[in-house]
């Protein structure tokens, strides 16, 4: 029995056979964190609440009243969730040491059903970006830079200069809590994702990475990047657990008005024999010229899989998908311009110390409190929102948005169940080349298989799927249809179950660990 | 185009100062009286014959602040005059990750009042953000109804009398563009000497019903009668408590000028006027500001103009120089707002979760110009009486309790009401409420009165005892002083003899001659 199989099946019930004590998980994980410092995957850990957290859940499973199968399971969240008395600082100078009064609704549900809350992860300012590299904390490193798989097939440089500067970042931007479940620090993490965040990182560190349909899990206390595409993302080590997470995380919140009106029944999900009936679409846009060819031929084999196993695979057309980009830079900033509007020094967060006039004040707190990033958002956002370019810009996006949207209305309607595609261009690139380029250009390119999905509010999934000829992973992405979660994550855990997709072989870890994993050792790193 | 309902076009010979406040119950002086003010100085000279009239156009912009428990988004609870920043709630601050939620009160108020202003209910309308950075507007945008308001193309009938004349009254009639649902800001105390800022959040985030007037007004008169009318239709609802006082309604006026036949002038946006009085009166200044400047071969700016009540003038407001572009967006947070009908009304909804406009049509209490053909049908009074009723809180509810303890004839009672308890009420600056004669204790006076036990001159004099607040019946003070009329011939025969024998060389001399 493997951690890495599940939390319901495995960890779950090794916690209420009494294997393993909440206290115990927990002091692992944060061993792990601490020696797993160096990928700079958390900003704030949590040490002491986890602790008294985990030794009340003990209790919990002393008494045999756990709160269910999280009790006691520890987990990450994005450092742009708000936690009450735990820093919230969205790896930006304008909120460092930001402390929220109350917690983000998800955070409160997990809290609930008994998760230890192990820490804050990194991510890039307010989650603008996609390799989690432009954050005031500094870039995270891929864990798999540092795994047998990878050093064995990159190219050996000279040995000192290996380590530095082959690195490979996570994607972005929720590229801590990607790390930190890819490291075994913790079993699950909250990402979000607005145009991939949770998916790109998951797919670049190999593991399982869910943006779920807009509105059904509630983003109250998530601090916004676009209100109208954000999403709680949820990354985990397999499709099961992601199911275990929405299980726990969905429905209605007062608190959000965006949210569904219904309560969410919790599904476990079954094990798929037959496939024959289901109806997989390929869209041929996603077939981008800046695709590596390596990928393309995961993509296809993965097609073929579905193909040979009995199911119908089709080739269909999303045909508005090349101005998704273009549409989404201008509703994206033009948000991004209004919700960082409250960063004003005023009421929380960076006030400079420029005192000449409000407006002064102001204007040196934003200057200092934001990145060129975020300014920079800012600036076009505003620009956009301008009376003499709204409508031809801000409702111009709005009306491709909508074609977009349509585009997969009328994909579903034709009788496709899930959409089969590549989650990034290529596996993850090194970080000094990453920086090569600027933000704006990287966003771009590789939110361009991604962010349709946030456009149309539809559930989409990455699932580790290979290694790539680097040793680097690499993952496919599912898109389902609105609020069938169901569909998508039993066709997820069939592909799962047939890739068998490699765990990670961190022989660094295993080496500063080898006391305290024992548990895990055989399974995780095998 | 001629401005609807709009009487009277002005002219340059128009004098200022001329125009003295009457002593009618009439709140609304006529006339110019901001002389202090006017740059040049002295009156105005002459006009030169032959000048074509100017007409002037008011529209008015009304924010009413709504009369609910909770803010318009958030849990946090409106109060007046409550300690500073202790009405906040996290959304209120706009601490990062907050959500909007509506207040339901806050809509049903706003669809009472887009009804009772004869207004369409949008079924669907939409929030906007409106950005601009202010200390006192925590997020850098107010939520508010740009684009769909939730009511539109209503109108709002006033009267108001001519020449301060009450007997002769006209109603007007002026179109309502829109009511949109918005947030109040909260506000900035700026002090000088320590030059800082501070903040109080407790009216942040307050819900507002702006009422949208079309420029269908010609005077500070009409704009003041139409606010009134409107004050009025707000407390019958109680969709608001519109006391200006307490910022509860707060008026803006878009004011221009033009000839007969022309295009509008450029207009100006009148602020910080805090009175119906001063609302007149920073209209009509304005004005006759306008039409001096113009005549003098100067140009109307675009610009908002504060009201200055001590001076009774308008000066341009400094800080909203320069052209604000506010960046207006969609509410991406708030789904679109949905009403229903009796008709659209979805069978399986929780009842909780919608707003029928019907159901809220039918419970609409009767409106003051309903109320006051009632008391004109029922009681027989002028309608100009009704008028007055209607505008002191409790008064008309007063003269309808008085009627009912009373044999005399409404139309007798009402000039007790208004001549009497009315004035003393204003000498005092009293409410009717704080009358220290209750309607039965006048009613008392009344059937005295009306059975011929006292008369008139003693009913003043008992009311003249009973203003000073002694528990004592109108009964016990007309025994105690001895006002009774006199019934017995015989009592009235021997107080004559008594009278003539006392006067015995008086007697003679008449007799004589």
């Amino acid at each position: 029995a493997a951690l890495n199989d599940g939390l319901r099946s495995q960890v779950s019930a090794a916690l209420k056979e009494g294997r393993v004590a909440p206290t115990e998980l927990c002091q692992r994980c944060l061993a792990l964190i601490k020696s797993t410092k160096f990928l700079n995957a958390y900003i704030t850990v949590a040490e002491e609440t986890a602790l008294k957290q985990a030794e009340e859940s003990e209790e919990r499973y002393k008494r045999g009243q756990p709160l269910g199968i999280l009790d006691g399971i520890p987990i990450a969240v994005k450092d742009n969730f708000n936690t009450a008395g735990i820093e919230t600082t969205c790896a930006s100078n304008m909120l460092k040491g930001y402390i929220s009064p109350y917690n983000a609704t998800v955070v409160q549900k997990l809290l609930d059903q008994g998760a230890v809350l192990l820490g804050k992860t990194n991510l890039d300012e307010f989650a603008m970006g996609s390799g989690s590299t432009d954050g005031v904390f500094g870039p995270v490193r891929n864990p798999w830079s540092y795994s047998k798989q990878y050093k064995e097939k990159s190219v050996p440089k000279s040995h000192s200069e290996d380590e530095e500067s082959n690195w490979v970042i996570t994607g972005g931007s929720s590229g801590g809590s990607a790390a930190a479940v890819s490291s075994f620090t913790c079993f699950a993490a909250l990402g979000s994702d607005t145009g991939g965040s949770t998916r790109n990182p998951a797919a670049h560190c190999g593991v399982v990475g869910l943006k779920p349909t807009y509105g059904l899990i509630s983003r109250h206390g998530l601090i916004p990047l676009v209100n109208s595409m954000d999403v709680p993302g949820i990354l985990t080590r397999c499709v099961d657990d992601a199911a275990v997470l929405l299980g726990s995380l969905a429905g209605h919140d007062p608190k959000d008005s965006t949210t569904i009106q219904d309560d969410f029944k919790p599904f476990e999900l079954p094990n798929l024999t037959d496939v024959s009936k289901l109806s997989i679409g390929i869209p041929k846009e996603y077939h981008a010229p800046e695709l590596s060819s390596e990928i393309l031929a995961l993509w296809s084999k993965a097609a073929d899989l579905f193909k040979n196993a009995g199911a119908k695979v089709v080739e269909v057309s999303l045909p508005h998908t090349p101005y998704s980009i273009v549409c989404y830079h201008v509703l994206c900033t033009a948000e991004v311009a209004s919700n960082m509007a409250r960063f004003d020094g005023l009421e929380y967060g960076h006030r400079s110390d420029v005192k000449d006039s409000t407006e002064s004040m102001y204007a040196a707190t934003r200057r200092e409190g934001f990145n060129d990033v975020v300014r920079g958002r800012i600036l076009s956002g505003n620009y956009f929102l301008l009376k003499q370019n709204y409508e031809k810009y801000f409702v111009k996006a709005q009306k491709v948005r909508r074609l977009i949207a349509n585009d997969f209305v009328k994909v579903f309607r034709s009788g496709v169940d899930i959409l089969l595609t590549p989650t990034t261009l290529s596996d993850a690139a090194p970080y000094t080349e990453f920086i090569q380029e600027d933000n704006r250009t990287r966003s771009a390119q590789d939110d361009i298989l991604t962010q349709a999905a946030n456009m149309a509010g539809l559930p989409a999934i990455s699932v580790p799927t290979a290694l790539s000829e680097r040793g680097l992973p690499v993952g496919l992405q599912f898109i389902g249809r609105s609020f069938q979660e169901k569909q998508l994550l039993t066709v997820a855990k069939w592909f799962e179950k047939q890739v068998q997709f490699p765990v990670i072989q961190l022989e660094e870890v295993k080496r500063h660990d080898s006391d305290v994993f024992q548990h895990q050792k055989s399974a995780s790193f095998s | 185009v001629a401005a609807r309902g709009c009487g009277g076009v002005w002219r340059r010979a128009r004098q200022r100062g001329a125009g003295q406040p009457g002593p009618g119950p009439s709140p609304f002086p006529r006339g110019q009286r901001a002389v202090a003010c006017n740059a040049k100085g002295g009156a105005v000279p002459a006009g030169k014959s032959g000048l074509a009239p100017w007409v002037p156009v008011v529209g008015l912009e009304i924010h009413a602040q709504i009369s609910s428990n909770s803010k318009l988004f958030s849990g946090s609870q409106v109060q007046f005059a409550a300690p500073p920043n202790s009405l906040v709630s996290f959304f209120d601050a706009s601490l990062p990750g907050t959500l909007p939620v509506l207040n339901r009160r806050c809509v049903e108020a706003a669809v009472m009042t887009g009804l009772a202003l004869n207004c369409s209910i949008n079924k669907k309308s939409l929030f906007d953000r409106k950005h601009y950075f202010y200390a006192d507007l925590p997020a850098g945008y107010q939520i508010t109804q740009q684009r769909v308001p939730i009511a539109v193309n209503g109108s709002l009938s006033y009267s108001l009398c001519i020449d301060n004349k009450m007997s002769q009254m006209v109603t007007k009639t002026v179109r309502i563009k829109q009511i949109q649902l918005e947030q109040d800001s909260g506000k900035s105390l700026h002090d000088d000497t320590r030059s800082q800022t501070l903040v109080d959040l407790n009216r942040a985030g307050v819900g507002l019903m702006e009422v949208v007037m079309e420029p269908d007004m010609c005077c500070g008169e009409e704009a003041a009668a139409a606010v009134r009318e409107l004050q009025l239709i707000l407390q019958t609802l109680g969709s608001s408590q519109a006391v200006m006082a307490e910022g509860q309604l707060r008026v803006d006026a878009n004011v221009s000028v033009h000839h007969p036949g022309e295009p509008y002038g450029v207009r100006t946006e009148v602020k910080n006027i805090n009175s119906i009085r001063f609302l007149a009166k920073a209209i009509d200044y304005e004005i006759q500001r306008q039409i001096e400047e113009l005549e003098n071969g100067g140009t109307i700016l675009n610009e908002t103009r504060a009201f200055d009540s001590k001076l009774g003038c308008t000066v341009p407001m400094r800080d909203k120089e320069g052209k604000q572009d506010y960046r207006f967006m969609p509410e991406p947070n708030l789904p679109p707002l949905i009403l229903y009908d009796a008709k659209s009304l979805p069978a399986n909804m929780n009842h909780q979760q919608v707003i029928n406009i019907d159901w809220i049509h039918e419970r609409l209490p009767d409106l003051p110009s309903v109320k006051r053909k009632k008391l004109v049908e029922q009681y027989g009074i002028l309608p100009e009486h009704s008028f007055t009723l209607l505008n002191e809180d409790g008064l008309a509810e007063f003269f309808e309790s008085v009627v009912k303890e009373t044999q005399m004839k409404p139309k007798k009672v009402i000039g007790w009401i208004l001549k009497d308890l009315l004035s003393y009420l204003k000498q005092h600056s009293l409410t009717v409420k704080e009358s220290p004669v209750s309607s039965f204790l006048l009613a008392d006076l009344l059937n005295l009165l009306e059975k011929k036990e006292i008369s008139s001159t003693a009913a003043k004099q008992v009311l003249a005892e009973l203003w000073k607040g002694e528990v004592k019946t109108p009964l016990e003070i007309v025994k105690e002083q001895k006002l009774e009329l006199l019934q017995d011939q015989k009592e009235l025969e021997q107080i004559c003899q008594a009278v003539i024998d006392g006067h015995e060389n008086e007697v003679i001399m008449m007799v004589l001659g």
